[in-house]
């Protein structure tokens, strides 16, 4: 990246304030286009057929009837898509395998999970291809299933993959089992640390699985021309990801398809990843009809991943005086039927918000009879956070401690050795810390059977590839095209730095998410990295641009080019020559482009490091129905270090939909299996996401300690704040009932057994 | 699928006694719509019943009402003088599904469609409503506890339709009231409904009461002895812990994705107690 | 399969289609209309991105058969703002950074028009009551409630009270 980008702490006319968003408008009225809302002339409807089954063998799958359908147009199995090769790709904390990827989108030799897609049809209505996937015939032999992780580890457990042997243990087993991955990440002597430690607390917990729970199912539409060029309108996360994964799946150039972004309904890291859009290709280039496929809510739940479901033991020792000597944990994550659970991350995060001399943390990744995990919202984070920060509340209570007092005395600072290696290198984490202990609900009394939970969490946040281009249009207004899918306002965020950075007023500049043909690669939106990574894209792009501009007032002016400087939205002659040199408006440079140049156009690709991470505190007041377990969450107060709130309003958004996101895993949330294997509760009836009446508000601080390696300041805001959401949640309730809770989601049944000794 | 939309109650019944294949009553449909999208039922006729006035209509009767069956659920909550008179089969119908939901939904569809946890239902045997049915064989009344027997059943015969709620005379220093535990706030099916229903005499001992409960057994129970727990008494704290372990005591219930089998009996005495107080609290307020 | 001719009005103008009998007034909406405005999010009630109003009643429009609007006056989201106009709703919604990615704001606008309809003057209890089928995942909806007691208070005319 540009070693240019320094924190400019400058006054900013734009950056800080709160505009609305630039794509606003056609949000309010309907007009804005989803993923489902897209049409094409001939189009043909594709549905999905998918195994009734958890685990079973395809003998064989007979799809002669459905093709024989008046109006069935086309229809695809794995036959239709190239074998891919057994090998992992890329770095270990988000590997992919294409062996595996292929096979999640459409089963090969076996099914294995229920609702895993084993054929599709391409159809003239929705009602044709309905009756169509009734006439395929899928031969299965139904085999011996698992569902959750303890289950699966066992030795006599029914293997998935027969020939898997666990990675990351030497020497490699000699038998095959579920477990992918064992992975061990320590610093110092764990085991000279607890002898050291003056008590020590220890914990196991359990978690179940939760989905993203985004409004909008997965979507798209594809056409393929006979010449092997494609067309795809999606919504995801990340065009140019979804190109480049489809691309691999079909066995077709990247070049051949070009990708349109289209509005997305939610993501939360469920949409990094192809599910329907390889289908869609497939059958359109079958059938030589554009192809829709719009996912059923049921079909999401089914298939389209939720989040790794986790058992975890962890244990802390400290001295006397409050600090944490030495800490272990071991986390063992569901990853559904396709190994990549995100347990490295929790691991990773786990402790990271403290300084702890010895602490060693084991993950397992492993697989079973569910839908393959999907990112959510700083993938793992959440989860080790549960466990530890239980575990630090328990810490806190044996030395009566005041809880936030005692995760401020071990809190991580810059110079801090992280568990996977690097010191930290940026300030926040106190300061968050600090700014939750001011806020005013930290001291406001309880009542009865009411409880306060406070807990604090890590996250990376991400920088990497992204890419902009400004273009000052010939009036002085200026575009900014990235290739970054806007899922919450980063349209108005990466607008604002670029008017600040030109010193044009705001609705001069308008943003716009371009197609894989019209800009440069752009990563996924995901992990909190677009208003970070995109936004120095866009800041350089801007640069580049007055550079240009300047060169241009200079050749109006007939000066030289270095006397020329850009300041307040104008170029200004700092040279020594006289004569009239009024300062020349964007505008001004914009009107004589023809005869100074032509076309002013910066484009810009940048590989974004200097990232600094999320850091967030949160405090839960709740009140327990001493008769029913019930829970009512009273007050939720979540601070997060944002280095630079761009559009405070944006971000604050952000904070309070990661709580609410948090306080329904903690308290409702969970996939339900019957003895089948089957998921009981595929809708929102009965997958619990909260409701508005469910919530209190859900109070925001904005901690703005700034990254010194973005232009503005930016660390990211996704996402850590729903780490601590779960303990804090927990904390309260174990609080409010004097039990402690050790399994999520805390369900009313849970709580009454709890509070009732078990009973 | 054929759609018919009759104006008269006889051109429905004609209706339904004439398909050949199954035919289903479409009245609010939120249940219906639901279940043929999923693939659980595939009528041949739907019989749109909401242009029938008999049964969209509220009227008096005998100092009671006649609710038509396929009466909205928030055209009842927004009827002031069924609200008034009858709290808690409001309660209940408040609780049936979202704004969304209760715009389309009907008490005759909640009844019909026979599941053990409808909220109006216990509400509705609490009252003592009765149902009226109408079928090829002409009008037959029937009350309300003894209609669903099952998941998904009820005493209907082929080619009848349940046309009407009759709710009698409110007694003087009446109340009832209707609450359910569902661990969110809106939107979920009851894991425990309570209805109770319940008239004080002039010196406020209750002479009468009906306590029904749902999701705690196949189908919504009348539960005499939480009844009688309350009778004869000024409904004190004894006699409302009385109504608890009796209400308890009669569940049935069954472990499933909503609830354990020990959390609903639990809670079903609970939910009839809090229930019996607020039905207590309303007969003291009417003259 | 005969289909119906199904003879409403949508947004206030004269329409007429075909359908079949099974199809949803959503289907007809979006995919025989093209009023892609109402979304569908799960299709069996539960979550309120399908919210329109059929004679000024707010409903789910994937639990309404298309054959159903017969005779009955239709409004949806495309219908909310009158001409260039925004309703006040709409623009509080964009003021209040009521909407993340705006697959659920359709709905919950036609929701929310509804209850200042019957109820000017909302208590914040009331809104999260009223909009309890109205789910949202992006924004913990705080700043929903805050764009729709604000909307609320400008069209009660007390702006300065």
């Amino acid at each position: 990246m540009p070693d240019t980008m320094t924190f400019t702490k400058k006054e900013l006319r734009v950056v800080g304030t709160r505009p609305v968003r630039p794509d606003g408008v056609p949000k309010v009225t309907g007009l804005a286009r989803f993923g489902a809302d897209y049409s094409l002339p001939g189009m043909l409807w594709g549905r999905i057929l998918r195994s009734p089954h958890a685990h079973a063998r395809i003998r064989s799958i007979d799809t002669s009837k459905a093709q024989a359908l008046r109006g069935v147009k086309a229809v695809m199995t794995s036959a239709d898509l190239p074998e891919q090769k057994f090998e992992y790709v890329g770095p270990e904390r988000v590997a992919v395998n294409f062996w595996h990827m292929t096979r999640s989108v459409m089963a090969r030799e076996k099914v294995l999970f229920e609702g895993h897609p084993v054929a599709a049809v391409a159809a003239t209505s929705k009602t044709i291809a309905e009756e169509a996937l009734g006439l395929i015939e899928v031969d299965y032999e139904v085999l011996p299933h698992v569902i959750d992780v303890e289950d699966a580890m066992k030795p006599d457990a029914p293997l998935l993959f027969e020939d898997m042997i666990t990675r990351g243990i030497e020497p490699a087993p000699d038998r095959p089992s579920n477990i992918s991955k064992r992975i061990e990440l320590k610093i110092g002597d764990v085991e000279a640390g607890f002898a050291a430690a003056d008590e020590i607390v220890e914990s196991s917990f359990k978690t179940a699985p939760v989905h993203q729970g985004y409004i909008e199912p997965q979507a798209c539409l594809a056409r393929f021309d006979t010449d092997g060029q494609a067309e795809l309108w999606a919504s995801s996360q990340g065009h140019f990801v979804i190109r480049a994964l489809s691309a691999r799946l079909l066995g077709m150039d990247i070049g051949n398809l070009r990708v349109y972004p289209a509005e997305i309904g939610g993501g939360f890291g469920g949409k990094n990843v192809p599910y329907v859009e390889p289908v869609a290709l497939v059958l359109a280039r079958k059938s030589g009809h554009p192809v829709k496929i719009v996912l059923s809510r049921e079909e999401v739940f089914k298939g389209c991943g939720p989040a790794a479901g986790s058992i975890m033991t962890v244990k802390i020792g400290i001295k006397k005086d409050g600090r944490i000597v030495a800490a272990a944990g071991v986390f063992k994550f569901q990853a559904g039927a396709v190994p990549g659970s995100p347990v490295m991350n929790a691991c990773m995060c786990a402790f990271s918000p403290y300084d702890i001399p010895n602490v060693r943390s084991v993950g397992y990744d492993v697989v079973s009879n569910r839908p393959k995990t999907a990112a959510y919202r700083a993938p793992g984070s959440p989860i080790s956070a549960y466990a530890v920060e239980s575990v630090i509340d328990m810490a806190a209570a044996r030395i009566s401690m005041d809880p936030l007092q005692f995760r401020l005395k071990n809190v991580a600072k810059p110079g801090t050795p992280t568990v996977w290696g690097p010191k930290h290198a940026h300030e926040g984490f106190a300061e968050t810390i600090r700014a939750l202990m001011q806020h005013p609900a930290y001291t406001t009394p309880l009542n009865k059977n009411q409880g306060r939970g406070v807990a604090a969490g890590y996250w990376f946040n991400n920088g990497g590839e992204s890419s902009a281009a400004v273009h000052i249009n010939e009036d002085g207004t200026v575009l900014v095209a990235t290739g970054s899918s806007d899922l919450s306002g980063t349209r108005a965020s990466l607008a604002m730095m670029a008017a600040e950075t030109l010193g044009v007023e705001f609705d001069k500049v308008r943003p716009t998410v371009a197609d894989t043909a019209s800009i440069g690669y752009g990563h996924l939106s995901a992990g909190s990295r677009t208003t970070f990574a995109t936004g120095i894209a866009v800041v350089e792009a801007c640069k580049k641009v007055i550079g240009n501009l300047c060169a241009r007032a200079a050749m109006i002016w007939d000066v030289n080019a270095e006397d020329v400087v850009w300041d307040g939205g104008c170029a200004r002659y700092t040279g020594k020559k006289s004569g009239e040199f009024e300062p020349l408006s964007l505008k001004a440079i914009a009107v004589k482009k023809s005869v100074t140049g032509g076309p002013i156009v910066a484009e810009v690709s940048v590989n974004a490091g200097g990232v600094a991470p999320g850091f967030a505190a949160e405090l839960c007041d709740v009140e327990v129905d001493p008769e029913t377990g019930a829970v009512k969450v009273l007050r939720f107060v979540t601070a997060q270090d944002v280095g630079r709130a761009i559009h405070p309003s944006y971000v604050e958004g952000q904070l309070q939909g990661g709580a609410a996101q948090g306080i329904g895993w903690a308290l409702n949330e969970e996939y339900i299996y019957d003895e089948a294997g089957r998921l009981t509760n595929a809708g929102f009836l009965d997958y619990r996401v909260p409701v508005a009446s469910d919530l209190p508000r859900i109070e925001t601080v904005l901690v703005e300690v700034p990254n010194p390696n973005h232009p503005f300041g930016v660390k990211g805001v996704g996402e850590a704040n729903i780490v601590p959401s779960l303990a804090a949640v927990a904390n309260a309730v174990s609080r409010a009932i004097g039990q402690r809770m050790t399994e999520l989601p805390m369900s009313p049944p849970k709580i009454l057994k709890a509070m009732n000794g078990g009973r | 699928m054929r759609y018919e939309a009759p104006r008269t109650l006889e051109a429905a019944l004609a209706l339904l006694s004439s398909a050949n294949g199954q035919a289903r009553v479409l009245a609010g449909g939120t249940d219906l719509l639901i279940g043929m999208r999923a693939g659980h039922v595939a009528p041949e006729l739907l019989v749109d019943v909401k242009g029938i006035t008999e049964m969209t209509s509220i009227l008096a009767e005998n100092g009671g009402f006649r609710l038509g069956a396929a009466v909205t659920c928030m055209d009842l909550v927004e009827h002031e003088a069924f609200a008034k008179a009858w709290p808690g089969v409001i309660d209940a119908v408040k609780l049936i599904g979202s704004i969304q939901v209760k715009g389309r939904a009907t008490v005759g569809g909640n009844l019909c469609n026979a599941s053990p946890a409808a909220d109006s239902v216990p509400a509705m045997i609490a009252a003592d409503a009765s149902v009226s049915i109408a079928g090829p064989n002409g009008k037959r009344e029937e009350r309300i506890e003894n209609f669903t027997t099952g998941p998904g059943k009820t005493a209907l015969a082929k080619g009848e339709i349940v046309t009407s709620f009759l709710l009698p005379r409110r007694l003087p220093h009446s109340g009832d009231a209707y609450l359910r535990f569902t661990p969110r706030t809106e939107m979920d099916i009851a894991v425990v409904g309570a209805g109770v229903n319940l008239a004080l005499d002039d010196g406020g001992v209750c002479r009468q009461a009906r306590v029904s409960l749902g999701a705690v057994a196949e189908r919504a129970l009348l539960v005499p002895e939480a009844a009688a727990a309350l009778i004869g008494s000024k409904v004190d704290a004894a006699a409302l812990e009385r109504l608890a372990a009796a209400a308890s005591a009669a569940c049935r219930p069954i472990d499933d994705k909503r609830g354990t089998r020990e959390f609903r009996i639990k809670i079903a005495g609970v939910m009839a107690r809090r229930a019996a107080e607020i039905a207590l609290a309303r007969a003291r307020e009417t003259s | 399969m005969t289909k119906h001719h199904v003879t409403t009005t949508v947004n206030g103008d004269a329409v007429e289609f075909l359908c079949e009998a099974h199809e949803t007034l959503l289907e007809v909406l979006r995919d025989g209309l093209g009023l892609t405005g109402t979304k569908e999010g799960c299709g069996t009630g539960d979550c309120g991105a399908c919210s329109v109003t059929i004679d000024g009643r707010v409903v789910c429009s994937c639990l309404v058969l298309g054959v159903e609007a017969e005779g009955k006056a239709i409004q949806t989201i495309e219908g909310m703002a009158a001409g260039t106009r925004l309703h006040p709703l709409q623009r509080k919604f964009l003021e209040h950074a009521g909407l993340q990615c705006g697959i659920c704001t359709p709905g919950i606008l036609v929701a929310a028009r509804s209850l200042l309809e019957r109820n000017p003057d909302p208590t914040e209890e009331e809104v999260r009551y009223w909009l309890a089928g109205n789910l949202c995942r992006c924004t913990g909806y705080n700043k929903i409630i805050d764009a729709v007691l604000d909307a609320a208070r400008e069209m009660r005319g007390a702006d300065h009270a």
